[in-house]
Parts: structure tokens; C-alpha cells; sequence
């Protein structure tokens, strides 16, 4: 029988995959780490034992440790965020720059690049600040204009506003990048998404959104799948619609605003992945959110995997890397939903 | 059980809904009738709270825009004709969702009394053997029974119909109305639907509330308020005359076959 909820033997399966996947994103790079020193390395600083001489501790803990964290949380984030909206949009093509949220962070944090908001003492807290006030303030003008539009908040003004607002907000990008002078180049790399520049502080930014806009999507899992349905349909079953849909929301853009000021805009996790998991597990929510959880934080680490290691010792743009092979894997997935329905 | 009074529809000037007020009681099936664009999916939108109104509508004295949508979804299911698929549940995952308003917290499991729903409502619409099919791989009509067992599933007491069996073949219609007629039959339940077809109409309910342009023309049993005069004023035609019409046309066609075998 097909199960309703993730199991603790697949939740326990997935978890190990994405331990080995995250070890050797550590291993590997423009310099490779033994296995085995890499895990003396974490293990002894995890229990505060000092680490034998010889391991390469700076690349280990400084370097790549924190950036393997953030791209997993990240990852995890985005596809959670993915699925959410897919769900809730009921549109398999929904994602944070549907939504316009993924526009709006990004046009805050340009504008932070480019007219050097800072917090003293705080590096990139300004980028970060800007990027999750705009994605909020964004979302919230998206819903303002969306209920002028009608008061029902139905979902396909929010899409219509959405995908107006990401133009709109494009084309202020430009603009502030056209006045940004001899940033322009920090700007465009950081629009293309990504996470050289991690450290612990990011990541533990990243994991409190996650346990907590991430714990609010898990828990609404029955009702997106009552909005994956029908928004009418849910209505009828009792969902307490409006309450639930700005709820879900506002988690989403909160979640999405962290992940873009920490790594920019990092395109196709928040759409493929959850395709791909709705294709293993089926569309049911309750299976389908952690699992796209778990695929988005494989995914992403894989892909920032091959931006280090591909053109070593070029680095590419994380974003660069997800655009390439996710825009071939939502060809095939869309062609194969086509034809098999899923 | 259900009472509307002087419910009202506005959209911009224009008022769908003037104005009109029924009442519902158990064992009876109330059947909306009126041309097109007389109101009647609005109103029952009305009922159903998608549609913002003014008026009242009570359920058991108490008013329903007051109710949480839980409460209400306990009391209260629709089936209606817009249910399009996009992703490929189960049979058994939609008819699910008819439990959620009995749901208790986020991770409580299933209670038995939803696994007995869903397998009393999945054995009403002979679905059983259907349950862990893609409903993207059913037809119109196998779909639409879907979702009338996810209806049966909620367990109301009293079931909105909205055209529940348009564009559907005339055995599935059959179908839908026989199985809806022995559901109303069970003590304390009772239906509200809009119907475009008036024999259908004639033949399950027991009341009808006659629409046009918003606003109620008659009420009642269902021989008192479908008369040949009523009809004749809301259609602008004699609907009688059309329909006996077309009925001997078949008769004809019958006796003809019957000629030749």
C-alpha cells in the first residue's frame, strides 16, 4: 500500500545519502582532502579534541565545512519552498520568482551592493537586511495589489502580480546596476547566485528559517494537498483558506528572502527538484515536502560540487551550474509528466 | 435545518442574486431551476460561503459566516462541476480529504472513523477497486465520482450540488443522481442543487425554487412550482410544448424500430 507519511526507515535512508553526498563536498575541490582526515577534522572539533597536525584544518573547517552547510540548507530551503508553492499555487511552474519574491530580495540586495548599506561591524548584514526586507515588502505589495484585484486573494491574480512585480523589479535592477560604477562586476556575480562566501553565521541563519518558516510548511502538508486539489475543493473540505494561504505565504517569502541574501539568486532548485520528487513519491504532501527537502539539499550540493571541481581552478557560479542541468532535467521531467502523468 | 433570508449578490452594479429567501429541511432535495444567468451557482456559492453576499444564511439557527470552516465543512459538503486534475493523486488520497475537517492536530493519525468513511464512501460509489489509480488517468464521469465519494466521505448532513453531472453521458448522470437519491434517503440529510435539466429536476426533487434574473419566482413542491405557466414566464417559451416535443420524437423512433424487428 502506498504510504500517507515519510517513513523513519526512508527519512533515516535519505538522511545517510545526504551525510555521504555532504563528506565528499567537503573532500572535494580545487585541493582534494583524504576521507579520512576529513572526518578526524569534524569529528574532533565537534567533541573539542585538538586536531592531529598534517589534516588541512583551515580548508576543512573554514573553507569548505560552512559553504557545504549553507549549500545544503539552502537547497533544502528553496526546493521546500518549491514545492510549497506548487502546491499551494496549484501550478507546476510556480517557484520563488513566480511569486516575484526571488525579484523583490534580489532588488534589495543590488541596492544594498550598489549604494553600500552596512551595518558597522556586521559584514553582509546589510546586503542580507535589504534582500529580506524587500522579499517581505515585496510579497506584502504583491498581496495589496493582488486583493484590490479582487478580494478573494485567488491564486491566479497572486501568479498574474507576481510575474508583473519580478519584471518590474528586473528592470530597477538594471537600473541601480547601471549607476552601481566599478561594482557592477561583485553585483553580477552575485546575481548569479552564490555561496563562496559562507561562513557558520550564514549557516546558522539559514537553519533557524528553515526549522522555522520550513516547520510551518511541513506542518501544513494535508492542506496543500487540499490546495493542490482545488483552492474551491479546499474551501468546501473545511480548509480555513485565507488564514492558510497567507500563512503559507509569508513562511515561503521569509524562507526565500534568507536564502537569496545569503546566496543570491540561485535558479530551477525551487522547480525542479520538487518535480523530480513528485515523481518518486507521488504528489501527496506529506511525502512530497520532505523528500523535495532532501533532494533540493543533494541537488544543490552536487551542483556547487561541480562549479568547484569542473573547470578547477575556475570557479563557477553556483547559479550558473543549476540553470545548465536544470533546465534540461525540467525538459525531461515536463516531457515524461506529459506523457505519464504525474 | 437550513434557512436563507433575503440573501443578496453584488458584483459591481450588477445583482445577481436580489433578494431571495428558502428554506431546507431534512429529507428533502431542493432543486434551483432558472435560465441561464437567473443566479442560481451564485446563490448556491452563497450558501456555500465562497461568495461574498448579504442576507443571512443559518444553519441550525446558527449563522454560517460565523462557523469555522471546519464546523462547517462537518455540516456542510459541495460537489461541483469544476474539479479539473493537476496532479496525480490517488482515488483514495482525494476521497481522504473529504476527512480533513475531522482532523485533530497536525500529526494525529488517521482515527478509525475516517478509515470506516473513506471505506463507506469508496464501497457507495463502487470505487474500491479505483482507490490507487492516478485520478489523471479517469474519465469526466469516473472523476466526478470521485469526488462525490470524497463528498460522502465529509459526512454531511446537508449536500450543495452545483450541475453535478453536466457534460457527463446520460448513464453516469443516472449514476450520480440514483446514488445522491439514496444518500438523501438516510434520516437528517438533505440537498440543495442547481440542475439545468427540468425533467431531471421533476424527477429527484421534492421542492424547487424557481430563478430569474436574481430573483425568486416560486417555491415549493416540485408539480407546484414547475408548472407550464411558471415555466413559461421565466424561459419565454413553452418549455412544455418543447420537451413533449421531443419526447415523441422518440416515441416515434421507437415505434419505428419496433416496426422493423
Amino acid at each position: 500500500m502506498k504510504r500517507n507519511d515519510f517513513s523513519f526507515r526512508e527519512g533515516l535512508l535519505c538522511s545517510l545519502v545526504l551525510l555521504g553526498v555532504m563528506l565528499l563536498c567537503v573532500c572535494l575541490g580545487s585541493v582534494s582532502v583524504p576521507l579520512a582526515d576529513t572526518v578526524t577534522a569534524i569529528w574532533n572539533s565537534v567533541f573539542g579534541l585538538p586536531i592531529p597536525e598534517g589534516v588541512s584544518k583551515s580548508i576543512i573547517l573554514s573553507v569548505r565545512l560552512p559553504r557545504v552547510l549553507c549549500v545544503a540548507l539552502s537547497g533544502a530551503a528553496l526546493s521546500l519552498c518549491g514545492a510549497a508553492m506548487q502546491g499551494l499555487l496549484r501550478n507546476p511552474l510556480a517557484d520563488g520568482s513566480t511569486l516575484g519574491v526571488s525579484a523583490g530580495a534580489s532588488l534589495g540586495a543590488v541596492v544594498a551592493l550598489a549604494f553600500g548599506v552596512t551595518v558597522p561591524g556586521l559584514p553582509y548584514a546589510g546586503t542580507m537586511g535589504m534582500a529580506m526586507l524587500f522579499a517581505f515588502g515585496s510579497l506584502m505589495l504583491i498581496l495589496f495589489l493582488a486583493y484590490g484585484l479582487d478580494r478573494s486573494l485567488a491564486t491566479h491574480s497572486i501568479i498574474l502580480i507576481g510575474v508583473i512585480f519580478s519584471m518590474f523589479a528586473s528592470s530597477l535592477m538594471s537600473l541601480v546596476i547601471s549607476f552601481a560604477g566599478e561594482k557592477i562586476k561583485s553585483i553580477t556575480f552575485w546575481t548569479m547566485g552564490s555561496l563562496s562566501g559562507s561562513n557558520y553565521t550564514y549557516a546558522l541563519i539559514l537553519l533557524t528559517g528553515l526549522v522555522t518558516c520550513g516547520g510551518v510548511i511541513l506542518f501544513h502538508a494535508r492542506e496543500l494537498n487540499a490546495f493542490a486539489v482545488g483552492e474551491e475543493n479546499a474551501l468546501h473540505v473545511g480548509v480555513n483558506v485565507k488564514r492558510v494561504k497567507l500563512t503559507l505565504l509569508i513562511s515561503i517569502s521569509i524562507l526565500i528572502g534568507v536564502c537569496v541574501s545569503v546566496g543570491g539568486t540561485i535558479a530551477f532548485v525551487g522547480l525542479v527538484t520538487p518535480h523530480a520528487a513528485r515523481l518518486i513519491v507521488g504528489p501527496n504532501h506529506r511525502r512530497l515536502l520532505p523528500a523535495s527537502l532532501f533532494s533540493g539539499a543533494i541537488f544543490l550540493l552536487l551542483a556547487d560540487l561541480a562549479a568547484r571541481v569542473v573547470l578547477r581552478p575556475i570557479e563557477l557560479s553556483i547559479g550558473v551550474v543549476t540553470s545548465l542541468v536544470g533546465a534540461v532535467a525540467f525538459v525531461l521531467i515536463f516531457a515524461r509528466t506529459r506523457k505519464g502523468g504525474a | 435545518m437550513l434557512q436563507a433570508q433575503n440573501v443578496t449578490v453584488r458584483y459591481g452594479d450588477k445583482t445577481a442574486v436580489d433578494s431571495v429567501s428558502f428554506s431546507l429541511e431534512p429529507g428533502q432535495w431542493l432543486m434551483l431551476a432558472g435560465p441561464n444567468g437567473a443566479g442560481k451557482s451564485t446563490l448556491i456559492g452563497a450558501v456555500a460561503q465562497s461568495v461574498a453576499y448579504e442576507g443571512r444564511v443559518l444553519l441550525d439557527g446558527k449563522d454560517m459566516s460565523a462557523l469555522r470552516s471546519a464546523q462547517r465543512a462537518r455540516q456542510m459538503a459541495v460537489l461541483s462541476q469544476r474539479n479539473a486534475a493537476q496532479y496525480g493523486y490517488t482515488v483514495e488520497e482525494i476521497v481522504q480529504l473529504g476527512r480533513y475537517a475531522y482532523r485533530r492536530g497536525f500529526l494525529g493519525r488517521e482515527p478509525d472513523a475516517d478509515r470506516q468513511g473513506i471505506e463507506r464512501a469508496l464501497a457507495l460509489t463502487g470505487l474500491q477497486e479505483y482507490r490507487r489509480r492516478s485520478i489523471l488517468d479517469l474519465s469526466g464521469g469516473e472523476m466526478q465520482r470521485v469526488f462525490l465519494a470524497q463528498v460522502f466521505a465529509q459526512d454531511p448532513n446537508i449536500l450543495l450540488l452545483d450541475e453535478p453531472a453536466n457534460h457527463l453521458d446520460l448513464p453516469y448522470q443516472q449514476h450520480i443522481f440514483g446514488l445522491i437519491r439514496e444518500w438523501v434517503s438516510q434520516p437528517g440529510k438533505a440537498v440543495l442543487s442547481v440542475v439545468h435539466d427540468l425533467s431531471l429536476a421533476k424527477k429527484y426533487g421534492t421542492h424547487a425554487l424557481l430563478m430569474h434574473r436574481g430573483r425568486c419566482v416560486a417555491q415549493g413542491e416540485t408539480d407546484a412550482v414547475l408548472t407550464r405557466e411558471n415555466l413559461r414566464q421565466v424561459y419565454e417559451m413553452d418549455v412544455y410544448a418543447w420537451m413533449r416535443g421531443l419526447l415523441s420524437q422518440w416515441r416515434d423512433n421507437s415505434e419505428e424500430f419496433g416496426v422493423r424487428s
